[in-house]
């Protein structure tokens, strides 16, 4: 059973840090803000979903696991509204050039 | 090289590489985007030292509420940025300051380098008295109990500056409020985030400072995240800015302190000493402290933010 | 070489490229930033002190923790009073400048506000 738990971690954990992996290069590389914004996104849904996902199996207690949960939906609030804002700014930026 | 090491070899790197990007960025908005990332890096090599404390202190006054004050500023100085290009000083000068920061950098270097045998510790000290406190962190027994006076003396010098930040505003708008303009429409996501985060914001911030007598956390945490969701609803808009002559305000801002000072003097008579607390009452006395200590450092972290008034007293 | 002696060659460096900036940077808001850069690297040295001084089944010694959490707290007002200090200096001037001649030059082109 352990074991089980243990790869499933290792899996979700992994797969959590190539979506970091690739928001990241997106972030570098996209040529404008708003698809830089739209590579930061996956990033933050998919790749620390996946992250919190797999640290659940080794979560102490139901209340750690709650925490974890929390952690993710919080960045997920704050992600989305910070991206709306972000993108306002760019869309007022391009009127005005 | 084990996996941890790894880590920290890398998070070490990046620390100095986004250190280089804060001095050579080209405008100092994009300095001060790189100053809050740093922020939050030192936090993650805190945590590497066993300083989950200092992380947490770090993560949200030195990079947050730091990083909140520094982008308003740039910004606001933006105008200023091109003058000052022609300002940059000559080559000689850059040579000096850059034989000089080696030079430090090499001796601090060298101190690390040879460490004191056996290492300085006050960790025993501090164990012996632990049981009686009743409080489990250390770092909370060293910040309440064994250097109170120093905390004490840190919450004078967040109430001056908070006064010296006042006395810069122009005689007119002395008494008045500052000036953190709402900057949102009515119904924008700032405004949505202002009426979602804050009710959870509140309670992790009584939370943190709650945890604190026993795991990482405590006054200074706590209030940083306090201060954060009071600057979110008034950057939103949903409440005004507060006039800086109010009353409640002013005493929202000197409870702590006061009652911090009001214990450490009854120590005079009761127990022995200045700032020493009655043995019996020792835990009830720390947590009515931290409280208090939590509601004034949130507002003045929150005022320090804001800035000076910049707005006439409303008669 | 351990975690603590590493993060202290990175202490050091942060001193150092803190110092440089402070000197260098023409702008003030540039020297305040470069100025907490090296408050950051000398907090991070007290943290590797504490690391060293791990005893009595604590992580680290509690009271250079405990110092730099008052130190970053300190840190922050000063920092809040510098930053004050230069937009009001903004707001009288109109420039932002610690170079005598050009604050002179821009008085005289009724800079200030």
């Amino acid at each position: 059973m352990r074991v089980l738990f243990d790869s499933f971690t290792v899996l979700a954990v992994s797969a959590g840090a190539v979506f970091f992996l690739a928001g990241t290069v997106g972030l570098l590389r996209f040529p404008d803000s708003l698809s830089r914004l739209h590579a930061l996104t996956k990033a933050d849904n998919l790749g620390l979903g996946l992250v919190v996902l797999g640290l659940l199996p080794q979560a102490t207690g139901p209340l750690v696991a709650l925490k974890l949960i929390t952690v993710w939906l919080l960045a997920q609030l704050a992600g989305a509204i910070v991206t709306q804002l972000v993108a306002r700014a760019v869309r007022r930026e391009n009127q005005e050039a | 090289m084990t996996a941890a090491m790894v880590l920290d070899v890398g998070l070490a790197l990046l620390v100095v590489a986004v250190a280089v990007w804060i001095v050579a960025a080209g405008s100092a908005f994009a300095a001060v985007v790189g100053f809050v990332s740093f922020g939050l890096l030192l936090a993650l090599a805190w945590a590497r030292l066993a300083a989950v404390d200092v992380a947490l202190t770090e993560a949200a006054i030195g990079s947050g509420v730091t990083g909140a004050l520094l982008m308003t500023a740039a910004s606001r100085l933006r105008p200023t940025e091109s003058r000052s290009a022609g300002e940059r000083p000559g080559a000689f000068l850059h040579v000096v300051a850059a034989v000089l920061a080696v030079l430090v950098s090499a001796g601090l270097a060298a101190l690390v380098l040879i460490p004191a045998s056996p290492a300085p510790s006050l960790a025993p000290a501090a164990a012996v008295h632990l049981p009686e406190l009743d409080v489990l962190n250390p770092v909370t027994a060293v910040l309440m109990a064994y250097r109170a006076v120093d905390t004490l003396l840190e919450k004078i010098v967040l109430l001056l500056a908070l006064i010296g930040v006042w006395s810069l505003a122009p005689d007119r708008f002395w008494g008045g409020a500052p000036g953190l303009w709402p900057r949102s429409r009515p119904d924008g996501e700032l405004t949505l985030l202002a009426r979602l985060l804050p009710p959870i914001g509140i309670v992790v911030g009584i939370y943190i400072l709650w945890v604190g007598a026993i795991a990482p956390g405590g006054a200074f945490q706590g209030g940083a995240i306090l201060a954060a969701m009071w600057l979110l609803i008034m950057i939103a808009g949903l409440r005004p800015v507060p006039e800086i002559h109010r009353q409640w305000l002013r005493l929202v801002l000197v409870v702590g302190p006061a009652v911090f000072l009001t214990v450490g003097f009854a120590g005079f008579f009761l127990p022995n000493g200045f700032l020493s607390y009655p043995a019996q009452f020792t835990k009830p006395l720390i947590i009515v402290i931290e409280v208090v200590l939590t509601l004034s450092i949130a507002a003045i972290l929150g005022l320090l933010v804001a800035g000076p008034p910049e707005r006439e007293r409303q008669r | 070489m351990n975690a603590a002696t590493l993060y202290g060659l990175c202490s050091a460096a942060l001193v150092g490229l803190g110092l440089f900036g402070a000197i260098v940077h023409p702008q003030p808001l540039r020297k305040i930033l470069a100025f907490n850069l090296l408050g950051g690297g000398v907090f991070l040295q007290f943290g590797v002190i504490a690391r060293r001084g791990a005893a009595a089944g604590m992580g680290g010694d509690p009271v250079p923790q405990a110092m730099v959490i008052t130190g970053i707290v300190v840190a922050f007002s000063a920092t809040a009073l510098a930053v004050t200090l230069l937009l009001r200096l903004y707001q009288v001037s109109g420039s932002a400048t610690l170079s005598i001649e050009t604050q002179s030059s821009s008085e005289s082109d009724g800079g200030g506000r």
